[in-house]
């Protein structure tokens, strides 16, 4: 097995492959981030079969957590594979933190959280952001410490699909972006690595102080949401409340008592960026 | 590294060996301990011993998914009890569920899945009615499978709940209707104990030997080393000088003896269980089995496929009769 070994925010991770093209790829993209010795999850980017290894080769998202179901991928899409592992990992390892899948920018120590189904942009947004004077701490998984309810970044790849490559591509030097992965499941996929004051601040916590509910797509509008249906929504965002107990559930509800929370609508990037600035300057 | 499951079996057996682990072999025991479902029991048996500051988060993350388990099975336990309230049997729990609700250490950091209970079989019907009342419904809705579920096994087919995602085995006996021995289903119900919560638990012999049974007649080995680690809990725990007779008497009544010795010399063996000095004897398949309990390497993949492929066929050989066995494969493979 050909390894590789980095560190994403609190978490580690070991991930090896049969073949050495995926880890290569993976140690450059992830260059500037520290490489632990002890790791927390082990990932396996496998061939389904020996005759698979070489001939169509087929990537299985095998680790220490898998999901049953998951379908292998073709090896030309092997960084989304370990970007698909990593993911499982977390969601259904992670128990240091109460887990949102959501992404989330930082500025004066104030954390805007965005959570949402795929395609809602929220993924974008912070990717935007991160590169316009916020600090990115993580476009998949924001993590609220269990005692004081700070948010804890998980830079990891800024995962961009479909238009977000374009949009990206022209405010960002072509020397941070991985292959394009055309056609993958998931539509087209480029990866993008983080500016780098998000990757050497990945361990400092952020209060949270604003969440958004975005949807793309609508005329741009705002609407406050009541703070049942917040706590609702999160259980559903939140890979492991259940698991967590008691903390989880105290975390929870001192999170949506703190934290104002708002549904946007937008129709385009700069719609969206002047909600986001009109919202964030008059609720924090 | 030339790394196998004896690095967990190592620190199972002497928690203390850790302290000269380095880091590839922390990683390659957390991967194994994860594949084998012993991370919790690990957690357990390091409580109070000194590791790396990564590590100290890795186990308290595994006793926070323990806590959780044993939450949510002794729950869903609960749900059962209540919901078969008014059946005409006694509902005995089983496995890891049993381990928690009974207190026992086999239970201590242990994965628990599946609720496994068993009522007696003239209950079938009516305990089948209740749960479909109450919110449970069929996961193979396949017309063979159910029908082989209900001529052969000794469960029916498995149901999960609609609301909380979780499943429920529903058993009769303790060994497919199709295997050799016969096991006195009707005389372990009735010498099962109530606890306080109102639930019942196999009597302490017959609970080893539904273990035994579960470890050997009944499975593929897969996840042997957490079996065989809940036979040397119990064994340890239950250890009495006629506890050892009692166990061989009703082992022998149930037609499990066999099972049952092997269980225990292969606990001997693996984790140096104490045992009575005359079950200690020599057998040559035995370090097969070692061999395939031990069966992953550093990433915590199974290793030895010829190994994994024998014991795969044995345990159907043991399930069923061999004609039998080649049509249901016949069935299975035509199915896809």
């Amino acid at each position: 097995m050909h390894e590789f070994r980095v560190q994403v925010g609190p978490a580690r991770f070991r991930i090896g492959s049969v073949w050495e093209g995926p880890i290569r790829a993976l140690a450059e993209l992830y260059r500037d981030y520290p490489t632990p010795t002890i790791t927390d999850y082990t990932v396996r980017l496998e061939s389904v079969s020996f005759l698979r290894r070489y001939i169509r080769p087929s990537v299985a998202i095998n680790g220490d957590f898998m999901l049953p179901d998951a379908a292998p991928l073709p090896l030309a899409f092997a960084l989304l594979a370990g970007e698909m592992a990593m993911n499982v990992q977390m969601a259904l390892g992670w128990r240091r933190h109460l887990l949102l899948h959501a992404s989330a920018v930082e500025k004066d120590g104030k954390a805007l959280i965005m959570t949402g189904e795929s395609g809602s942009g929220k993924s974008t947004l912070s990717a935007m952001l991160g590169h316009m004077g916020w600090r990115f701490m993580g476009d998949e998984f924001v993590l609220l410490d269990l005692v004081t309810g700070e948010a804890m970044p998980f830079p990891r790849l800024i995962s961009l699909k479909n238009e977000a490559i374009d949009e990206m591509q022209t405010q960002v030097a072509a020397d941070r972006f991985g292959p394009l992965m055309r056609g993958t499941p998931k539509g087209d996929i480029r990866h993008l690595v983080p500016p780098r004051d998000a990757v050497q601040s990945m361990g400092v916590p952020a209060r949270p102080a604003l969440l958004l509910f975005p949807s793309f797509g609508f005329d741009a509008a705002v609407r406050p949401v009541a703070p049942s249906e917040v706590f609702a929504r999160l259980t559903q965002a939140s890979t492991n409340y259940v698991a967590l107990g008691e903390s989880g559930f105290r975390a929870l509800t001192g999170f949506v008592k703190a934290v104002p929370a708002r549904a946007i609508d937008y129709r385009n990037g700069d719609e969206a960026l002047m909600l986001v600035n009109q919202l964030w300057d008059a609720l924090t | 590294m030339n790394v196998d499951g004896m690095i967990l079996i190592g620190l199972l057996r002497c928690p203390e060996t850790t302290a000269s682990y380095d880091a590839d072999a922390w990683n390659a025991l957390v991967s194994i301990a994860r594949a084998e479902q012993l991370l919790g029991t690990v957690a357990r048996r390091l409580n109070g011993i000194a590791v790396p500051p990564e590590i100290a988060g890795i186990l308290n993350e595994a006793r926070i998914n323990a806590g959780y388990q044993r939450r949510a099975a002794l729950w869903e336990a609960d749900c059962a009890r209540r919901a078969l309230a008014d059946i005409e049997s006694t509902v005995v729990l089983m496995k890891g569920t049993a381990y928690a609700a009974a207190g026992l250490k086999a239970s201590e950091g242990r994965h628990i899945g599946d609720l496994d209970i068993m009522v007696a079989r003239d209950a079938l019907s009516a305990t089948e009615k209740a749960l479909l009342a109450a919110g449970w419904e069929w996961v193979k809705p396949d017309p063979y499978d159910d029908a082989y579920y209900r001529d052969h096994m000794h469960e029916l087919p498995p149901l999960i709940h609609k609301d909380r995602d979780r499943m429920i085995d529903v058993h009769h006996n303790i060994l497919p209707l199709t295997a050799k021995p016969k096991p006195d289903a009707v005389s372990m119900m009735a010498k099962a104990v109530l606890l306080d919560n109102g639930l019942y638990v196999f009597a302490h012999a017959d609970m080893v030997i539904h273990s035994a049974a579960h470890l050997f007649a009944d499975g593929e080995l897969d996840g042997g080393l957490r079996n065989l680690w809940d036979i040397h809990c119990l064994l340890d725990e239950f250890s009495a000088d006629d506890f050892w007779s009692e166990l061989q008497l009703r082992a022998t009544h149930h037609g499990l003896w066999p099972a049952v010795h092997l269980a225990a010399r292969l606990a001997h063996l693996v984790y140096g269980t104490e045992i009575p000095r005359g079950w200690r004897t020599k057998h040559w398949q035995d370090r097969f089995y070692l061999k395939r309990f031990t069966a992953r390497d550093a990433w915590g993949r199974g290793t030895r496929p010829f190994l994994r492929l024998l014991f795969y066929v044995r345990s159907h050989w043991l399930r069923m009769p061999p004609l039998m066995l080649a049509r249901h494969l016949w069935k299975k493979w035509r199915m896809g």
